[in-house]
């Protein structure tokens, strides 16, 4: 028994170690999500190496009534299922806390630790002596582990039954047999363990209206939303539930309801090359495309993503970004795509990307990637990330303004051809960079253009002149000057004192970072704070360098991606800006920021900053 | 290769087609191409089967990939868009437009290098697929535009400009689409009008992958002895399976070959195929029998022309997609977007 056993009410981190494939994935999710109704946020991730033999997979839920979503970072208790990455799991328990296991099989003393309290519940032999069939016994296993905790953790039986009810309405068998599994595992626990411990849920009031929804599934609802009929996809952790969720909703909400006919076309690619072409194609012909992938996808994407940017095709591209290359760790989270997505492909290029922070404006920024292609007749991107896209996020509501209709961009008509309106389909009428275009087929003599990358003139007409060639590539410069006012702007928060330091972050970094403020702040640090939303630049991101001494940016990537981002486009010192950076594959934490901007800022206490500067 | 200017004039005489446009309205740019290169018949006959189809001639959308054949579309049908896309990859760039809108024709033009090398794949799978379009491939056994370089489909043991001998076996695009499930397949010569103009017809009236592989000799880089891709070496090796009449509900098309037994073959779209059998053995609806027939061909060095097989009956990638009738690209915010109420009902079940 351990000294100082962990003792702490709806603030601590649960870790669930399991088989994958033992159905162990619901009651987990069961789980988080009661402890939602009970009215306390929660943060739940899986954890699923994609190349371990046996298949672990991990599920971490972080209670925390304050509202932090980022990940922690350590475990107070483990639920080990998984024997064969026990050691592991021990080790990863912080002192002090606890460990859950099936007793069911005795284990010597050696397999365990001094400093944590253990909780041995016979499973098995609970399990075994209840039901006879193997899927059963699978099965209800996982439930009776979520009983034995909900005693272990104090928490209202009543919750779970509620949400068990509700996924097995109208089926009662199944209904009252997954409740009698759940009395079976707590009654257990209640009789022989000294419960509650130290680690406790109690009932709040915190969770609001909030939705609980995976990043990808919020995106695909944003395509929806936004007019995507044609996605064309190729399978790639972690993109692929990206396409399957927009399969998913297209099918509830885009049948025709008298035809039952589909208002979309989903085509699964024969490879990235074919998945793109197929997007470029239809946003040609004037649809709203879209392709779902992750970096190894996007490599292979790039000379169709040059076509766009020269050829001025509206495409968009969910990127899900995880840690490179392809034989890399296709089911570790970062951030690692932003040079080579903002730059993609040959010649001068560069694309708009943006940045959602949570699955609440993965499902805005989705859904706006259809307008600003239209728009500005471009590739854009949305970065998402696996730490978004593939758990369960707490996020305000989705929201959805019914006044406002889809921007198709700048389409000449036939009436306005008819009209004699001068169309080029490379001239700029009226500065803002964005030439009219025509759909195909649109009018019997008037409209018609041979679409080529480069190598014509204002009116498509065909040229290898070099002036016409570097008057396209400056028109081009124009309209990336106006995509900075379209995309959605950084914002701002500033430190209740006046402060010479600010932070720049993005994308899943965000919840991570609002805790790290606190803990800096508690430590006497005091940082403005700047979200970029998206790329190209807003002016506000070169004033609010400019208003901060240092400027420290914090992103998961090893290159420092965004910071030589920032350096290159407004010619910024790269002194000022002060890389924090994580990319182990893990979700950035909070403690992680504060401790590496708490070590700087007490270094730059050391030496005076003037000495820096100069 | 002729610089002259197309005159904008027409002249009152010219014939006109139903629409009442003459042949001068489905013309393109003036060709950059070497002169004799077979490429420029093929738009000719591009040409000549629109014009005969009486297509409204913005209503053809035309896809390439790179090279010279690629280049072509800028020389047939100047009112309609096209689009020069990258090397290997119209197959889905046709495929993506024609899901937007499913109303216009979709013309894809290829290259041997561009359909059998670099962008085989694509053009397999949008043969799966069954994507409703014409499929030409301008087959001349080399890489014209980067100066002759030997494409996948150069036979082995012939011999390119610079003698150096081809000993990679070679590709029959033809054989490959009847193998994937094109629901039309045919092969043709670019120096034979009779034949290609009527097969394109053909296949812009049929309703699925419409595939034909075009010999087309280059002249610059294919077209000596040695070379199997040349004039005088296809005219030598053909061996035409059939002739092909479209009959449209306009006057038919006049006959000028030798009749032999006629097979009418019924197309969606209501038109007829009649089919003036040569070969008294040849069933243009037995898949497996015409791969039989040119894999029999193609051991005795013979080129099989003219149309290998049909399936009335094909079914397109919309139907397979069960797609709404009105084109995709033209459906607005109303029709798209569930809107609020249901976003609502959304949010209530992520609770
Ligand atoms: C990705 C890429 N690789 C290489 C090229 C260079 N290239 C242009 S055309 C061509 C070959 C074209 O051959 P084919 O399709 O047979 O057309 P042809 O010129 O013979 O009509 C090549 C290799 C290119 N444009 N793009
Ligand atoms: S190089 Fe060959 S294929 Fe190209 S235009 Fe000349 S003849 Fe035709
Ligand atoms: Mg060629």
């Amino acid at each position: 028994m351990p000294a100082n056993p962990i003792s702490s009410v709806n603030d601590f981190v649960i870790r669930f170690a399991n088989v994958n494939g033992s159905g162990s994935a619901s009651a987990n999710e069961l789980f988080a999500r009661s402890i939602l109704r009970m009215g306390i946020p929660v943060s739940p991730r899986n954890i699923f190496p994609s190349n371990i033999q046996g298949l672990p997979t991990w599920y971490e839920v972080r209670v925390t009534e304050a509202g932090y979503l980022g990940a922690r970072g350590g475990v107070d208790m483990m639920v080990a299922m998984n024997p064969q990455t026990w050691d592991k799991d021990i080790a990863s328990i912080e002192p002090g806390g606890y460990l859950f296991y099936d007793s069911t099989k005795p284990m010597p003393a050696s397999k365990f630790r001094e400093d944590i309290t253990v909780l041995g519940v016979p499973l098995t032999a609970i399990t075994n002596s209840t039901y006879t069939d193997p899927r059963q016994r699978q099965l209800f296993k996982n439930i009776i582990y979520l009983g034995a905790l909900s005693a272990m953790l104090d928490m209202d039986a009543k919750a779970i039954e509620a949400l068990i009810g509700e996924q097995y309405k109208g089926k009662e068998k199944l209904l009252s047999s997954n409740v009698h599994a759940l009395h079976l595992g707590r009654d257990w626990a209640l009789s022989n363990l000294k419960v509650p411990i130290g680690l406790r849920v109690q009932k709040a009031d915190k969770v609001g209206d909030r939705i609980f929804v995976e990043g990808n599934s919020a995106a695909a609802l944003g395509a929806v939303y936004g007019g995507a009929t044609v996605c064309a996809w190729y399978p790639i952790t972690p993109s692929s539930s990206l396409a399957e969720a927009f399969t998913n909703h297209c099918k509830r909400l885009r049948h025709d309801a008298e035809t039952k006919k589909a208002k979309y076309a989903i085509v699964q690619g024969e490879d990235e090359l074919a998945s793109i072409g197929i997007v470029v194609g239809a946003g040609w012909n004037g649809a709203r495309a879209f392709t779902t992938t992750s970096g190894p996808g996007v490599s292979l994407m790039t000379e169709f993503i040059g076509l766009s940017y020269f050829a001025e095709i509206p495409a968009v591209i969910f990127n899900v970004q995880r840690a490179g290359p392809s034989t890399g760790m296709p089911t570790r989270t970062q951030q690692c795509d932003l040079i080579s997505c903002a730059y993609a492909s040959h010649g001068d290029t560069k694309h708009v990307l943006l940045f959602p922070e949570d699955p609440a404006e993965g499902f805005e920024m989705a859904a706006q990637c259809f307008d600003l292609a239209e728009r500005l007749q471009t590739m854009i991107f949305l970065m998402l990330d696996l730490d978004i896209g593939m758990n369960h996020r707490l996020c305000r509501p989705f929201k959805w303004d019914e006044s406002k209709a889809y921007d198709r961009g700048k389409v000449m008509t036939a009436e306005m051809l008819d009209d004699g309106r001068d169309f080029g389909r490379y001239l700029d009428v009226d500065g803002d960079g964005i030439p009219f275009r025509t759909y195909p087929g649109t009018h019997p003599t008037k409209g018609s253009f041979f679409t080529r990358g480069t190598s014509r003139d204002r009116y498509a007409r065909y040229t290898e002149e070099g002036p016409a060639y570097q008057d396209n590539m400056q028109r081009l410069l124009r309209k990336f000057e106006t995509a900075k006012d379209m995309v959605p702007r950084p914002l701002q928060a500033n430190a209740a004192k006046q402060t010479k330091y600010g932070v720049i972050y993005y994308g899943s970094t965000s919840p991570a970072m609002d805790e790290a403020i606190g803990m800096l702040e508690a430590h006497g640090h005091q940082l403005d704070r700047l979200r970029i939303r998206a790329f190209p630049f807003h002016s506000s991101v070169a004033s609010f360098i400019a208003n901060h001494d240092f400027v420290y940016v914090v992103e998961q990537n090893r290159d420092a991606q965004l910071r030589s981002m920032i350096v290159n486009e407004n010619d910024i010192d790269p002194i000022r800006l002060v890389p924090i950076l994580h990319y182990d594959g893990t979700p950035i934490t909070a403690r992680f920021i504060a401790k590496a901007i708490g070590d700087h800022q007490d270094q730059l206490k050391v030496t005076p900053l003037r000495k820096v500067v100069s | 290769m002729t610089y002259i200017a197309k005159p904008k004039f027409h002249h009152p005489g010219l014939p006109k087609n139903e629409l009442g446009f003459t042949h001068r309205d489905y013309e393109g740019k003036v060709s950059t191409l070497c002169a004799g290169c077979g490429h420029d018949s093929i738009t000719g006959a591009i040409i000549e089967a629109c014009f005969q189809l009486s297509i409204e001639p913005h209503r053809v959308a035309k896809i390439s990939g790179i090279g010279c054949s690629s280049k072509t579309p800028d020389y047939f049908l100047g009112n309609s868009h096209g689009f020069n896309t990258v090397h290997g990859r119209m197959p889905s760039v046709l495929t993506g437009a024609n899901l937007a809108n499913r109303d216009l024709i979709y013309l894809g033009v290829s290259g041997d290098g561009d359909s059998a090398s670099i962008g085989f794949g694509q053009f397999a799978h949008s043969i799966r697929r069954g994507v409703n379009m014409t499929y030409i491939v301008e087959n001349n056994g080399v890489y014209g535009l980067t100066k002759g370089q030997f494409s996948a489909t150069a036979d082995r043991g012939s011999k390119s400009k610079r003698g150096v001998v081809n000993s990679d076996s070679s590709i029959d695009l033809a054989a490959i689409a009847l193998q994937l499930g094109a629901s039309f397949v045919a092969r043709s010569f670019s120096g034979d009008k009779t034949q290609l103009v009527p097969l394109i017809e053909a296949a812009i009236r049929h309703r699925g992958a419409a595939f034909i592989d075009v010999i087309s000799p280059c002249v610059a880089f294919n077209n000596h002895t040695g070379s199997t891709k040349s004039f005088d070496y296809v005219r030598e090796h053909n061996e035409a399976v059939n002739r092909l009449d479209v009959i449209t509900s306009r006057a038919p098309i006049q006959i000028e070959y030798k009749p032999g037994s006629v097979q009418m073959v019924e197309q969606h779209d209501g038109t007829t195929l009649a089919l003036r059998k040569l070969d008294a053995d040849y069933d243009v609806h037995d898949r497996l029998a015409a791969q039989g027939f040119l894999a029999k061909h193609t051991a005795k060095g013979q080129v099989v022309t003219g149309l290998l097989y049909v399936d009335p009956e094909a079914e397109d990638l919309h139907a397979h997609l069960n797609t709404v009738n009105t084109p995709l690209n033209s459906l607005g915010t109303e029709q798209l977007c569930p809107g609020s109420a249901a976003l609502d009902k959304i949010n209530a079940s992520l609770r």
